[in-house]
């Protein structure tokens, strides 16, 4: 038994070892890629410590951000590379099998569940659309008298919340807006959970995290979609892409 | 890409040095071709410690703008170097 593990980023149908090369360190825990072919599909790969993978397979679930965030770096640098030039269907992150072996076994049984993923993804991008409160846009509150009363308090209290819903509701309104113009242009959609302030560091609230896949002759459309959008009073649209198509790479119906 | 190209890649773009690790966590969690591996790492619970990870964004995230403060929130703060 080798010590080491197969984990694989991305499958390719028309990969060559040129596309890998120029990667050598950059994988997970420093791996070279490399391809591995098989049943008429390359699996870009490399190779990563099994007693690693094995420990952090025994957690029930993963708490150290630390390694997530170099691994999902490394994953994503490996897929962005290549997928930049090639068409490819991502795998999810820290896929890994025992040996090359296993993943020529995975080419050849999934090949027409992966050959469907790619010929889907082929000459197409996926783009982020995020809406987000714009910071000012409820009403003006009225300078913060101190309150003289627990009542008055609660009483300026919900108001504030009140206003601040209403916000919310509107740029709700002008997101599915936004959704809308988007999707008429895109081959699919999926929405990602808006995003937490805390993780933003931003102030305003976010109301769409949408994700669309976008044939790569609508993207300049997609961009004036978004322009048109710039200077809105009351919700912020931010542009993210092109990505390699990560939200549309799942097999057919489990997507 | 073989057939058609795609829209011109920005290089700032695409870097992914200038993707926002809470967008690229938003893929990778929920995205990607899954495959039932040798060896499962759960990323499943990820989702609930996703708090967390403000220390880790921090390094990317877009720098709040003058006069705007985050409501009644702790600011993140500093990630490490290595998260970077």
């Amino acid at each position: 038994m080798s010590d080491a593990l197969s984990y694989v980023y991305a499958v390719g149908r028309d990969l060559a070892d040129g596309d890998v090369a120029d990667l050598s360190g950059a994988g997970v825990n420093e791996g070279d890629p490399r391809l591995v072919v098989a049943g008429g599909l390359q699996a870009v790969v490399s190779d990563v410590p099994r007693e690693e993978f094995e420990a952090r397979a025994l957690d029930d679930k993963l708490e150290d951000l630390g390694w997530l965030a170099a691994t999902a770096r490394a994953h994503h640098h490996v897929v962005d590379a290549v997928g930049s030039r090639r068409t490819v269907a991502p795998l999810s992150l820290a896929t890994v099998y025992f040996d090359d072996d296993r993943v020529r076994e995975l080419l050849t049984v999934g090949a027409a569940a992966l050959t469907e993923v790619l010929g889907r993804l082929a000459g197409r991008a996926e783009w982020g659309v995020k809406v987000s409160v714009r910071a000012g846009s409820a009403p003006e509150q009225a300078p913060a008298a101190r309150p003289r009363s627990g009542a008055e308090y609660l009483r300026s209290r919900s108001r504030a919340l009140r206003e601040g819903d209403q916000a919310v509701t509107r740029a709700e309104a002008d997101a599915e807006e936004v959704d809308a113009a988007v999707r008429a242009l895109a081959v699919d959609a999926r929405r990602h959970r808006p995003q937490e302030r805390s993780l933003t560091g931003r102030p305003e609230r976010m109301v769409l995290n949408g994700a669309y896949l976008v044939d790569g002759d609508a993207a300049e459309a997609l961009a004036g979609i978004v322009a048109s959008w710039a200077d809105h009073p009351r919700v912020r649209v931010e542009l993210t892409g092109p990505w390699v198509p990560y939200s549309f790479a799942g097999l057919e119906g489990s997507s | 890409m073989t057939g058609a190209e795609l829209a011109p890649r920005s290089t700032s773009l695409f870097g992914d040095r200038e993707v926002a690790l809470v967008d690229l966590l938003d893929r990778l969690l929920a995205g990607g071709v899954v495959l039932t591996g040798d060896i499962t790492i759960s990323l499943a619970g990820v989702d609930l410690v996703r708090v967390s990870l403000r220390a880790l964004v921090t390094s990317i995230a877009p720098a709040v703008e003058p006069g705007e403060e985050l409501p009644g929130e702790v600011l993140p703060g500093e990630a490490p170097d290595a998260l970077r």
